[in-house]
């Protein structure tokens, strides 16, 4: 029995969440008493023999130098066979997404996706991940034979807590044929340069669902002004024009950590969390007490944003003279 | 082009939630219920390619019979035809068996392209679209911006991370998870609304398709989160949260 960790490299850089779920799968391993080994597609193995593992993998092939959900799929199904860990842990990334579901699919499994916590009960492996948006827990129960899949949420678990130790670096090279990748991938690209940096602004006011009108805007907007902030926005604010796309805070957008960072109507789901909650403080109004931006603010007001908003803009505009 | 649209029926974006006595669900009996958002956008997606292209929208949806009005929904926008896969308690099957009830009813209808949200607002999951697709044996992208349906095949925008996107050409039949913000979304009409009632909604189940929905990494519980952060929380009328809030950003965080 063992763990194996397929870690994340795009262009010849690691994805700081492979460091995440190399810590999660070793503390997990630790908790079951097995070893933990791990697997990585675009090089830089040689760099994980100085971590606690009792191997890293280079997998290896010139059809993966791009990736494609055929060619990752079709190659760690191969590794899987070969190393037959009872569990495959991967970072919820984007690409993981694309393809991790493929895999656990054709090795006839569910991947329990987007995981908080993974404990160990009674000898039966739990997995806690978030419902509704993250207003919910949830734990699963992986009963049964191996290999278990699960992919591990963004700052769950922390990249610097990574074991040292030293690990067998060897190679693995499956057998793949180019006619078994069906996508043809462009290279990829930025839609324009960002004219807006958002990850310099000491103050960040920012808006959510809660605004529910375009014509609404204005009240925060206002407060934004008082406070010399800068203004930023959840996704589905961007989506619908009310905001331009590069004021977009969260994991398809800009990555801040503002001395203060104003959530107004942002409910938290964990898109949104991640690209905010390194903030020095969090104020957090919203009209739900159980919203969970609440988890991650300092400073929290229920209330009806558009009561509170103009009543903290007159505060702010008097406490600065 | 015939297109499939896999759509989920899910409780609306405000509802306050409470947890069954068992501690497995939440208590449905009091709560409204809508299209999934993205699953709305992959509608929309459909609806446009299919003005541009010709060809039948058919719109598909495993769930109770209260998702029948999600159907009728969809149908009032403009969606051609639906299959309702009618089936309870859902929630206690695992993803690779909700992934076989879908690839079962999608295959009975053979369709162009099948598309359906990223992810769901309920479980979120996020991999529904996929798990289908391996189990019909065809291609996939996801989290897709943008869609060009060409000579059997389509290109579409996936978005990466970081602002980043890609293009990718798929062979058709394909599979795609639709991101939210794709499009913009249209309200039914009234004309709309009288022309559904006219329209199909096929029913069958997980028997009728031949799928055993056994429990696979299934929910054991659900509670509330417990905080991790010692939140302040402020009380009081609007002005009197506003003035405590103004004086802990001077003497605490020091920003004003």
């Amino acid at each position: 029995m063992s763990v194996l960790v397929v870690m994340e490299r795009t262009g010849g850089r690691w994805h700081r969440m492979s460091w995440e779920t190399l810590a999660a799968g070793q503390q997990i391993a630790a908790s079951l008493g097995v070893s933990v080994s791990a697997a990585v597609i675009g090089g830089g193995a040689g760099e994980l023999a100085g971590k606690q593992l009792h191997k890293a993998i280079a997998v290896e092939h010139e059809l993966l130098n791009a990736y494609s959900a055929d060619g990752y799929t079709a190659a760690l199904r191969q590794l899987i066979d070969q190393e037959r860990p009872a569990l495959v842990l991967f970072p919820h990334t984007y690409q993981v997404r694309d393809f991790a579901p493929k895999l656990a699919t054709r090795c006839g499994r569910t991947l329990v996706s987007d995981v908080v916590q993974v404990r160990v009960d009674g000898g039966a492996l739990v997995m806690v991940r978030q419902l509704f948006q993250g207003r919910l827990n949830a734990d699963y129960k992986c009963t049964g034979e191996g290999p278990h899949f699960a992919s591990i949420q963004a700052g769950a678990y922390q990249g610097e807590a990574v074991a040292a130790g030293s690990a067998e670096v060897v190679g693995f090279a499956p057998s793949l044929e180019s006619g078994g990748i069906h996508a043809r991938a462009e290279e990829p690209f930025r839609e324009a340069a960002r004219a807006v940096d958002l990850s310099s602004a000491e103050v960040i006011v920012s808006v959510g669902r809660g605004i529910k009108e375009k014509e609404h805007m204005p009240v925060v907007e206002a407060l934004a002004q008082a406070l010399g902030a800068e203004m930023a926005a959840s996704r589905p604010i961007c989506d619908n024009g009310w905001l331009p796309m590069e004021r977009q805070v969260g994991s398809s957008g800009q990555t801040v950590s503002p001395k203060v960072y104003f959530a107004i109507g942002i409910s938290g789901a964990i898109q949104h969390l991640v690209g905010m909650k390194g903030s020095k403080t969090i104020v957090a109004i919203n009209k739900d007490a159980n919203a969970p931006i609440f988890d991650v603010a300092d400073y929290g007001i229920v209330g009806d944003l558009f009561e509170v908003v103009p009543a903290l803009t007159e505060a702010v505009k008097k406490a600065k003279g | 082009m015939k297109i499939l649209v896999a759509i989920k029926q899910v409780p609306a974006r405000d509802a306050q939630l409470k947890i069954t006595a068992d501690e497995r669900w939440i208590d449905e009996s009091d709560l409204t219920f809508e299209i999934n958002e993205p699953d709305a956008y992959a509608l929309e997606e459909a609806l446009q390619l299919r003005e541009k292209h010709g060809g039948e929208v058919v719109v598909l949806c495993a769930g109770p019979e209260r998702a029948a009005s999600s159907l009728r929904e969809a149908l009032a926008k403009g969606a051609d035809r639906a299959v309702h896969v009618v089936e309870d308690r859902l929630e206690t099957a695992g993803g690779f068996h909700l992934g076989q009830l879908l690839a079962k009813a999608i295959a009975a209808e053979s369709p162009d392209l099948v598309l359906t949200g990223l992810q769901s607002d309920d479980f979120g999951n996020g991999q529904t679209g996929v798990v289908a697709a391996e189990l019909l044996g065809l291609p996939h992208a996801t989290i897709i911006m943008q869609v060009e349906a060409g000579e059997g095949s389509i290109r579409v925008k996936r978005e990466l991370e970081d602002g980043w996107f890609q293009h990718i050409t798929l062979p058709l039949p394909a599979v795609l998870t639709i991101q939210s913000g794709i499009n913009k979304l249209r309200y039914a009409t009234l004309m709309g609304i009288k022309k559904a009632r006219a329209k199909e909604i096929r029913t069958t189940n997980a028997a009728g398709l031949g799928v055993s929905l056994a429990a696979g990494a299934a929910i054991e519980r659900v509670y509330a989160p417990s905080r991790s952060k010692q939140t302040v929380m402020l009380e009081g009328s609007p002005s009197e949260q506003a003035a405590q809030l103004v004086e802990k950003l001077q003497r605490e965080v020091r920003v004003l």
